[in-house]
C-alpha cells in the first residue's frame, strides 16, 4: 500500500541521488575550467535538500514504511538533517581546495556517503542496514585517499579500507547470529521481540552485542578501534577529515543507540552498561591523553575526537536508564557537528596559506587574522566545554544523564577526562593568542566560501549553546522515537 | 552634641589639611594650631558645665546612636571625672604639640593631620563607652603613631638586626613600636570578641553590670569552660595590652626606642598621653571587670610597678643619651599609676584604695605634663645642638642660655616630685594609699625615688652646670618666644597643681568614688 | 524600577561591549579604551543603582528576572540579588571600573584584552546575580575561561604559561566536580528544576547531604583559594596583568566562596553542619600559613597574593562557624577583601609599570614620586591587618565572634594571622615606599596620571566608608544571612 508520506520519509534520499545524477552530467558536459560551478552545485543542491527535508519530511504517525525497511522518525529525521548540514559544509570547504574541490568525483562521492548515512539512521532491517553502512562507508574510503599524489592520503585510504572492511565483516557475523537466534528475522524490531522471547543465555546475547559493537565502533571510533583514526584524519584531505569526525561518528552512534536499547534492553542485558561505560571511559583517557603530545593538528584533532566519542558513550550507557541518555547523545553529536567542522575548516584554512598542519603554524594566528583567530577560540573552547558554547550544554548534558543514571563514577571520570582535554586545546590556543612567528605581518587570507561555512558553524556553535529549548525539544522526541 | 565635637572636630581639620596646598606651609600650620584649640576650648566648656551635665548611668554628656548594630555596638559615648581629667590632659598637649613642631618642614600637611588623627584616637578611648569602639580607636593611634616615628623621627643613628642586617633607628622604633602594641592587642581583641560573645553587647554600661556577675560554666560550640577560668585568662589579656601600653616593666622595651626616635612634638603626646591609654584601661575597664580577678593578681601588679619604678630609675641614671633618660624617666613614673591601680584592686573600695587611685589618676595627669614638658625642652636643646647625648652637650649650657636654664630646672624639680609642685602630690597620695597595702613594695618604690632624683640632677648638671666642656659648630641662643608659649601653660599647671590640687583632685575623686566606692 | 531589567543588562552589557569590540578596528587603540571605560562606567552606575534601589525590608530577593531556558529541564534564566548577592554586584561594579582606567597603559591588543575582560565580567555578574543552578554553573565557567587568555597573553613573561594553565586547570577541577555534584542535587531532589529556591525547600536526605556536600563546597571553594587547593592562587595573581589580578582577586576569588554559600552550605545545611567543622581546620591553614608565607616572599606582588589567600581563609572560615556573626563578617569581607586586593594589585601593577620590578630589596622611596599611589598601599595594608576604622575590621570582627561561639581555640590561633600581617604590610610599606630611592629610578618613576588616582581613590573611599560608616553594608548583608540562618536552623 502506497501512502505519500512513502515518498517524504526518503525525500533526503530521494534528493540527494538526483543531485548525484545532476552532478554526474554535468561534470562530464563542462570545460575543466568551470569545475568550479560544481562545488557551488553541492552546495546549493544540499541546501535546497536540507530545507526541504526540513520542512516536509517531518515525521509523522506513522514510522514503519516500505515494509519496516525505513523508520520514518524523530531520530532519523534530526540524524539526516545533521547528515545534510555536515556534508553542506564540508562541501563549503573543499571549495578552492585545487587537487579536491574541482573534481566532480569529490562530490559525488560525498553525496553518496551522506545518502548511505541516511538510509542507516533510518534503516530498519538489518539488510537495509548493512547495505546502509557500505553505502556510506566505501565512499568515504576513497574520499581519505582522494589526493592520489599525497604521499599519506593514499596511505590513509587504504588504511582506512583495510579497517573497515575487517571490522564491518566481524559485524556482519554478529547480524548473521542475530538472524539465526531470532529465528529468521530480519526486521530490527520484530527481531529483537523474538530474542527477547527466546531467553538467551546472557553470555550469548552480549557475545553478539560484542561483535555488532565492533562495527559501530569502527564507525565512532572508539577504543579499541580507534587505531585507524589519527592516521586517515592526518592523510586525509583536511574537508574529509572534517567530514570522517563529523558525519561519519554520528551514522555511527546514531546506529549505535537503536541498535541497542531495542535489541538489547538493559534490562535484559544490564551487563553492556558497564562494557560501554568502561569503553567510553577508555576512549577518553586514551583519547586525551595521546592528544597531549600530538604535534600536527590534524592528529590533536583525531585524538580529541576519540575522546569525544567516550563523552559520547557515556551518554549511551545512560541511555540505558534514563532517556535523558539519548536526548544527550544527540544534542552532543549536534553541538560536535558543528564544533568540529568549524575547526576542521580552521585548519584547512591555515593549511592554504602556510602548508601546515602543525600546530607551531599557528603562533600568531591572531595578529594574522583576528577573526579566524576568534573561529578558533570558540570552536576549541566549544570542544573543551566552555560556556556559552554549545560544547558546555552538551556535556552538561552526557554528565547529567550519567548522574541520572547513578553512573556517578562515569560522570566524575568523564569530567576530569574533561580537564585533560582543557589543557591540550589551550595548548593550541596558547599558539595561536601568545605565540609569533616571522610573518606575524602576513595576514591569512580567508576565501568568501570557507568565511561563510565558517561563520554558520560559529554562528551555531553559540546558538547551540545559548537557546537550548527548541533543540533539546527535538533530540528528546529523537530519544522518545526509538521505541 | 559636645563629646561628637570634641571627637571629630581634630580629624575632619586633618582631612581639610590633605587637601590644602602643600606648599602653603605656614598657613597649613596656623590652621592646624587653630584646629586643635577648638577641641581644648569644648573640653573647657565641657569641665565648668560638668557639675551640672545630667547624669546617665554614672556618666555626663553621654550620646548613643546606631553603628554596628548587626553586632549589637554602638556609637556611645559619655565621660565621667576619670575620663574628663584625661580629655582635658589631650586637648591641652595636642595644641602645644602642634606649636612645638612648627619647625617640621617635610610633608606638613601629612604630619599635622596624623597629629590630628591622633588626638582622634586617644580621645575616642578617653571618651567611648561602648567596648568595641574603644578597642577602635585604641588601634587607631597606632597609625598615626607610627607614621610619626617612621617618617619624622630622628634621621641618625641605626639599628643593627640579625645577620648584621641594618635598619634606620627610626624605621627600627616604629616597627617594634607597631609589633609590640598590636601583639599586646590581640589578647585584648580576643578577649573583647569573647566578652561581646558572651554578653551579646558591647556596651559598657551593661557589660559593668553583666560580666562580673557571670559564674557557672561558658559553653563555646563543644568547648566548656568554667566562667572562673574565662575571666582569668580575659583578665590578663587585658592585663597585658594595658600593661604594654602603660609600659609596666618587663614590657617597656618599646618605649625608649619609639620615644628617642620619635620627633618632638611625638614624643610629648607619647609620653604626655600614649602611655596614659594603658593606665586608663586599667581603670576604666579592668578594675570594674575583673574585680576578683585583679585582686588575686594585685600583688605581681605591685611587684612589676616597684620594678619599673627601681629599674627605671636606674636606666635614667645609666643613660648618656638625654633622651633616653627622659624616656626611662617615663617608665619610672608610670611605675607609680600601676602601684597606685595595684594597690586599689587589692583593697577595691577601701579608704586607701581610693587615696592610691586619687594618687594615680591625678599621677597620670600630672606625668602628662612633666613629661611633655621634658620632652618638649630635650627637643629645644636638640635642635640647637643636633645632638642628645650628654657628652657632647657638654654642660654649662646656664649661662649661656639663662632662660631655658630655668624652665628645665623648674620642670625637672616638677617632675623629680619637689613639694609646691605637681608631682609631689600625687605621688604622695600613691604612696600614701599603697603603704598599708603593699607596704614592702611601696618602701622600696620610695628607694626608687631617691634614684629619680639622681638621674633628674645628673640631666640638669650635665647639661646646664658645670664648665664648658664641648664646643660645637653651632650657635646656641635661647629659647624662642613660640617655645615659651608651648612650655609656660604646662609650667603655670605644674605650679597650680602643686599648690592647690583640689580643684581636680575634686572631680577626680568623685569619680573614683562612684566608680568603686 | 521592577519593570526594567537592570539586572538583566548588568550581567550581558559586558559581553555586548565585548562581542561589539570584536568589530572595532584594532589600531584605534584610544577609541577601544574609551569603548571599554564607557562600559565600565556604566557598569558600575548601574550597579549602584541596584546597591541603593535594594530595599533591606522588603522581599528577599529583588530585581528578578525570569524566562524559561530550558523547561524540559526546569532550567530557566532566573536573576535576582539578595542582600549577600548586591554588595558583591557592587563589588564588581567597582572592580570592572577600576581595572578598565588600571589598564589603560594595555599597548599589546587591547581590543582583544577588554574583550576578555568584559566577557568575564559578565561570567561574575551572572554568577552573583543566578538563582538558578545551571545558570549559575554556565556563568561560573564564563568567567573562569578568559582567565588563562588574559594571563597567559597579557601576563607577567616569565611565568604566564605556566600560571595561566596551573590556575585554569585547578579551578576547572574544582567546578566540574562542583558540577558533578549540582547535578546529582537535581536528580536526587527529582523536582525537575534548577531554581535554587525550589531546591533549597526539598529535605535532601541526610545521608545524601553528607555525602554530596564536600564535593560541592570545596569544588567551588578551590576557586576561592582554600587550603590545599591554593596553589594557583598566588602564581595566577603574580603572573596576571593588573586588571587581571584585580578582578581575579578581587571578585573570581568571591565567586567560589559565593557560590560554596549558595550551593553549597544553603542547599545542603545538613551536609553543611557535618562537615564545616573539620574544614574550618583548612581555613586556619589559610589564615596563618597564608599570611606567614607572605611575609617571606621577596616579591611584592606574590606577598599580596598570599596575603589575598590568607585573608580569603577569613570568609570560608565565617561560612564555617555556621554562625549568624560569622556569616556577616563573610559577606562583609568578601567585599572588603575585593576592594582591597583590587587596591592592592593596582597599587603593584602602577609601580611595576614605572619601575620594571617587584622584587621588595630593589624598590624603595616611592612615596616621594608617587605620595598618591603610597597612600592608596597605606589604606589597604591598613584594612588588611584588620585595623578599626577601616572595612577590613568591620568584616572580621564578626568573623572572629563567630568562631568563638563554635570553636573558641581557632579563634586564639587564627588571631595570629594579623600580626603577622601587620609585619609584612609594615615591611612592605618600609622598604618599597619610604627609604632611598635607588639611582635607577631617577627619571624614570613619575607621578600616576589623574584618571589612575581617581579609581585608586573610588577604593580607598570604600575601604574607608565602610570602615567608618558599617552601616552602609551590614544591616544588607544581614538580611541576607538571616535567610541563611533559617535554613541552617530549620533542620
Amino acid at each position: 500500500m502506497f501512502t505519500p508520506e512513502m515518498i517524504l520519509a526518503i525525500l533526503p534520499e530521494i534528493s540527494l541521488l538526483v543531485l548525484v545524477g545532476v552532478i554526474l552530467v554535468v561534470d562530464l558536459s563542462i570545460s575543466k575550467e568551470r569545475k568550479g560551478i560544481l562545488a557551488w552545485l553541492t552546495v546549493g543542491g544540499l541546501a535546497l535538500t536540507f530545507v526541504l527535508t526540513f520542512l516536509l519530511s517531518r515525521p509523522g504517525d506513522e514510522t514503519e514504511l516500505w515494509g519496516g525497511m525505513i523508520r520514518h522518525d524523530w531520530l532519523a529525521y534530526i540524524f539526516n538533517l545533521v547528515f545534510l548540514f555536515g556534508a553542506g559544509i564540508t562541501a563549503l570547504f573543499a571549495i578552492g581546495w585545487e587537487q579536491v574541490g574541482k573534481r566532480g568525483e569529490f562530490y559525488i562521492l560525498l553525496l553518496t556517503s551522506t545518502l548511505g548515512m541516511s538510509l542507516m539512521s533510518a534503516a530498519g532491517d538489518l539488510i537495509m542496514l548493512f547495505l546502509a553502512i557500505e553505502t556510506a562507508s566505501i565512499p568515504l574510503y576513497v574520499l581519505a585517499g582522494f589526493m592520489t599524489k599525497d604521499e599519506k592520503s593514499p596511505e590513509a585510504g587504504f588504511k582506512y579500507l583495510l579497517f573497515g572492511a575487517m571490522t564491518t565483516a566481524v559485524m556482519l557475523y554478529g547480524f548473521t547470529l542475530l538472524y539465526g537466534f531470532s529465528g529468521g528475522e530480519t526486521n530490527i524490531y520484530e527481531l529483537a521481540a523474538n530474542i527477547q522471547a527466546g531467553e538467551l543465555p546472557v553470555l550469548v546475547s552480549l557475545g553478539t552485542l560484542l561483535l555488532v559493537l565492533v562495527g559501530f565502533g569502527f564507525k565512532v571510533s572508539m577504543v579499541p578501534f580507534h587505531f585507524w583514526a589519527p592516521d586517515v584524519y592526518e592523510g586525509a584531505p583536511t574537508p574529509v577529515a572534517g567530514f570522517l569526525s563529523t558525519a561519519s561518528k554520528a551514522a555511527g552512534f546514531a546506529v549505535m543507540i537503536r541498535f541497542l536499547l531495542v535489541i538489547f534492553p538493559a534490562a535484559n542485558i544490564p551487563q553492556w552498561v558497564i562494557v560501554i561505560g568502561v569503553i567510553s571511559v577508555l576512549s577518553m583517557a586514551l583519547g586525551n591523553t595521546l592528544a597531549l603530545a600530538q604535534k600536527n593538528i590534524k592528529r590533536l584533532l583525531a585524538y580529541s575526537s576519540i575522546a569525544h566519542a567516550g563523552y559520547v558513550l557515556m551518554g549511551v550507557a545512560a541511555a540505558a536508564h534514563t532517556s535523558l541518555g539519548v536526548t544527550s547523545v544527540v544534542y552532543y553529536l549536534i553541538v560536535y557537528l558543528v564544533t568540529s567542522l568549524a575547526a576542521f575548516g580552521v585548519v584547512a584554512i591555515v593549511w592554504h596559506t602556510t602548508g601546515s598542519d602543525d600546530v607551531s603554524a599557528y603562533d600568531g594566528l591572531s595578529r594574522r587574522s583576528p577573526m579566524l583567530a576568534v573561529a578558533m577560540l570558540v570552536a576549541f573552547l566549544s570542544l573543551a566545554g566552555v560556556p556559552p558554547f554549545g560544547g558546555f550544554i552538551a556535556k552538561v548534558l552526557v554528565i547529567a544523564s550519567a548522574v541520572d543514571a547513578d553512573l556517578i563514577w562515569l560522570a566524575v571520570l568523564g569530567v576530569l577526562n574533561a580537564i585533560i582535554g582543557l589543557y591540550y586545546y589551550l595548548i593550541v590556543l596558547k599558539h595561536v593568542y601568545l605565540f609569533r612567528s616571522d610573518e606575524d605581518e602576513t595576514p591569512i587570507k580567508v576565501a568568501r566560501p570557507h568565511a561563510v561555512a565558517l561563520t554558520i558553524c560559529i554562528i551555531s556553535i553559540i546558538i547551540l549553546g545559548v537557546v537550548l529549548a527548541p533543540w533539546f525539544e527535538w533530540t528528546s522526541f529523537a530519544a522518545d522515537a526509538i521505541f | 552634641m559636645l563629646l561628637t565635637l570634641i571627637l571629630f572636630i581634630p580629624a575632619l581639620t586633618a582631612i581639610l589639611l590633605l587637601f590644602l596646598p602643600r606648599n602653603n606651609k605656614q598657613t597649613i600650620r596656623w590652621v592646624a594650631f587653630g584646629a586643635s584649640l577648638v577641641p581644648l576650648a569644648i573640653s573647657i566648656v565641657v569641665w565648668f558645665g560638668f557639675e551640672d551635665a545630667a547624669v546617665v548611668d554614672k556618666f555626663r554628656y553621654v550620646e548613643q546612636y546606631t553603628w554596628y548594630e548587626a553586632i549589637n555596638s554602638s556609637y556611645h559615648v559619655g565621660v565621667d571625672g576619670l575620663s574628663l581629667t584625661m580629655v582635658l590632659l589631650t586637648t591641652l598637649l595636642t595644641p602645644l604639640s602642634i606649636l612645638a613642631s612648627f619647625k617640621i618642614d617635610k610633608n606638613v600637611n601629612i604630619y599635622m593631620a596624623l597629629f590630628l588623627f591622633l588626638e582622634m584616637g586617644m580621645l575616642g578611648v578617653f571618651l567611648s563607652l561602648d567596648l568595641l569602639l574603644f578597642f577602635v580607636f585604641w588601634e587607631i593611634g597606632l597609625v598615626p603613631m607610627f607614621f610619626l616615628i617612621n617618617q619624622w623621627g630622628s634621621e641618625k643613628g641605626e639599628r643593627e638586626l640579625w645577620n648584621g642586617r641594618k635598619m634606620p633607628a627610626r624605621s627600627y622604633a616604629s616597627f617594634k613600636f607597631m609589633i609590640y602594641t598590636m601583639a599586646g592587642s590581640l589578647g585584648l581583641l580576643l578577649a573583647i570578641q569573647l566578652i561581646g560573645v558572651v554578653s551579646g553587647t558591647f556596651d559598657l554600661v551593661a557589660i559593668f553590670d553583666s560580666w562580673p556577675a557571670l559564674t557557672g560554666d561558658l559553653t563555646l560550640g563543644n568547648t566548656i569552660i568554667p566562667f572562673a577560668t574565662v575571666k582569668t585568662v580575659a583578665f590578663w589579656a587585658f592585663a597585658i595590652a594595658f600593661a604594654i601600653k602603660v609600659p609596666v616593666w618587663p614590657f617597656h622595651t618599646w618605649l625608649p626606642d619609639a620615644h628617642t626616635e620619635a620627633p618632638t612634638a611625638g614624643s610629648m603626646i607619647l609620653a604626655g598621653v600614649l602611655l596614659k591609654l594603658g593606665a586608663y584601661g586599667f581603670l576604666r575597664l579592668v578594675l570594674p571587670l575583673y574585680p576578683d580577678e585583679a585582686k588575686a593578681a594585685a600583688g605581681i601588679l605591685a611587684f612589676l610597678a616597684t620594678m619599673a619604678i627601681i629599674f627605671g630609675a636606674f636606666a635614667a641614671y645609666g643613660q648618656r643619651d638625654f633622651k633616653r633618660l627622659v624616656a626611662y624617666s617615663s617608665v619610672n613614673h608610670m611605675g607609680f599609676v600601676v602601684l597606685g591601680i595595684a594597690a586599689a584592686a587589692y583593697s577595691l573600695g577601701s579608704e586607701d584604695a581610693t587615696i592610691a587611685l586619687n594618687g594615680a589618676v591625678l599621677q597620670m595627669f600630672n606625668h602628662g605634663l612633666s613629661a611633655a614638658g621634658m620632652f618638649f625642652l630635650v627637643g629645644v636643646i636638640y635642635e640647637r645642638t643636633h645632638t642628645r647625648d650628654l657628652d657632647e652637650i657638654g654642660g654649662g649650657l646656664f649661662p649661656v642660655i639663662p632662660i631655658y636654664g630655668g624652665i628645665l630646672i623648674f620642670t625637672s624639680m616638677a617632675s623629680l616630685g619637689l613639694p609646691g609642685l605637681n608631682g609631689f602630690v600625687s605621688e604622695f597620695l600613691v604612696v600614701r594609699g599603697a603603704w598599708p597595702i603593699f607596704t614592702l613594695f611601696t618602701a622600696l618604690s620610695m628607694m626608687g625615688l631617691l634614684f629619680t632624683g639622681a638621674y633628674i640632677l645628673k640631666g640638669i648638671s650635665s647639661t646646664l652646670h658645670g664648665p664648658r666642656k664641648a664646643e660645637g659648630n653651632y650657635k646656641i641662643t635661647d629659647i624662642g618666644r613660640r617655645e615659651v608659649f608651648v612650655i609656660a601653660p604646662l609650667m603655670a599647671l605644674m605650679l597650680w597643681l602643686g599648690v592647690w590640687p583640689a580643684w581636680l583632685l575634686d572631680v577626680i575623686n568623685n569619680a573614683m568614688l562612684s566608680l568603686f566606692g | 524600577m521592577q519593570d526594567f531589567p537592570i539586572l538583566t543588562i548588568i550581567v550581558l552589557l559586558p559581553l555586548l561591549s565585548g562581542v561589539v569590540l570584536f568589530f572595532l578596528p584594532g589600531d584605534r587603540k584610544q577609541l577601544i579604551y574609551r569603548w571599554a571605560l564607557a562600559t565600565g562606567l556604566i557598569e558600575f552606575l548601574l550597579s549602584i543603582v541596584v546597591y541603593i534601589g535594594y530595599d533591606i525590608d522588603g522581599d528577599r530577593y529583588q530585581f528578578i528576572d525570569k524566562f524559561d531556558w530550558l523547561p524540559d529541564l526546569g532550567i530557566s534564566y532566573y536573576v535576582a540579588v539578595d542582600g549577600i548577592s548586591a554588595p558583591l554586584i557592587l563589588l564588581t561594579g567597582i572592580v570592572i571600573f577600576t581595572g578598565v582606567i588600571i589598564s589603560q597603559r594595555i599597548d599589546d591588543r587591547p581590543r582583544e584584552f577588554f574583550a576578555f575582560l568584559f566577557i568575564l565580567a559578565t561570567g561574575v555578574f551572572g554568577v552573583f546575580a543566578s538563582l538558578d543552578m545551571f545558570a549559575l554553573f554556565f556563568f561560573y565557567e564564563i568567567a573562569v575561561f578568559p582567565m588563562y587568555l588574559l594571563i597567559s597573553i597579557w601576563g607577567w613573561k616569565e611565568t604566564r604559561e605556566y600560571a595561566a594553565m596551573k590556575l585554569t586547570l585547578y579551578l576547572f577541577i574544582g567546578s566540574v566536580i562542583a558540577l558533578v555534584g549540582g547535578l546529582a542535587l537535581y536528580f536526587e531532589a527529582g523536582l525537575g528544576t534548577f531554581d535554587m529556591l525550589q531546591l533549597e525547600s526539598f529535605k535532601f536526605s541526610p545521608e545524601f547531604q553528607k555525602l554530596w556536600f564536600p564535593f560541592v563546597f570545596i569544588g567551588f571553594a578551590v576557586l576561592g583559594g582554600i587550603w590545599p587547593f591554593h596553589n594557583w592562587s598566588p602564581d595566577g595573581h603574580v603572573a596576571a596583568p593588573t586588571a587581571v589580578s584585580m578582578f581575579h582577586a578581587g571578585v573570581l576569588m568571591k565567586l567560589g566562596a559565593f557560590a560554596a554559600l549558595r550551593v553549597g552550605i544553603m542547599l545542603l545545611p545538613e551536609g553543611a553542619q557535618f562537615h564545616l567543622p573539620w574544614i574550618i581546620l583548612l581555613t586556619l591553614v589559610n589564615v596563618v600559613y597564608g599570611a606567614y608565607i607572605a611575609m617571606v616572599q621577596k616579591d611584592f606582588k606574590y606577598v599580596i597574593g598570599f596575603s589575598s589567600v590568607s585573608h580569603m581563609g577569613l570568609v570560608f572560615m565565617g561560612f564555617a562557624t555556621l554562625t549568624e556573626d560569622g556569616f556577616i563578617g563573610a559577606g562583609v569581607q568578601m567585599v572588603s577583601h575585593g576592594v582591597m586586593t583590587a587596591l592592592f594589585f593596582a597599587v603593584v601593577g602602577l609601580i611595576y609599570d614605572q619601575a620594571h620590578t617587584r622584587q621588595i630589596d630593589e624598590l624603595g622611596g616611592m612615596a616621594k614620586k608617587m605620595p598618591f599611589v603610597a597612600g592608596a598601599f597605606i589604606i589597604g595594608g591598613l584594612v588588611s591587618m584588620g585595623m578599626p576604622g577601616f572595612s577590613g575590621f568591620i568584616a572580621e570582627f564578626p568573623i572572629f565572634m563567630g568562631v568563638w561561639q563554635s570553636h573558641p581555640w581557632i579563634a586564639i590561633a587564627a588571631v595570629i594571622s594579623i600580626v603577622i600581617t601587620a609585619a609584612y604590610v609594615i615591611r612592605i610599606v618600609g622598604s618599597v615606599f619610604f627609604g632611598e630611592m635607588p639611582e635607577k629610578f631617577e627619571g624614570h618613576v613619575h607621578d600616576i596620571s589623574r584618571s589612575e588616582k581617581l579609581a585608586l581613590g573610588v577604593l580607598c573611599l570604600v575601604l574607608v566608608g565602610i570602615g567608618i560608616f558599617p552601616s552602609v553594608i551590614v544591616p544588607m548583608v544581614e538580611s541576607g544571612v538571616q535567610h541563611v540562618m533559617t535554613l541552617l536552623g530549620g533542620v
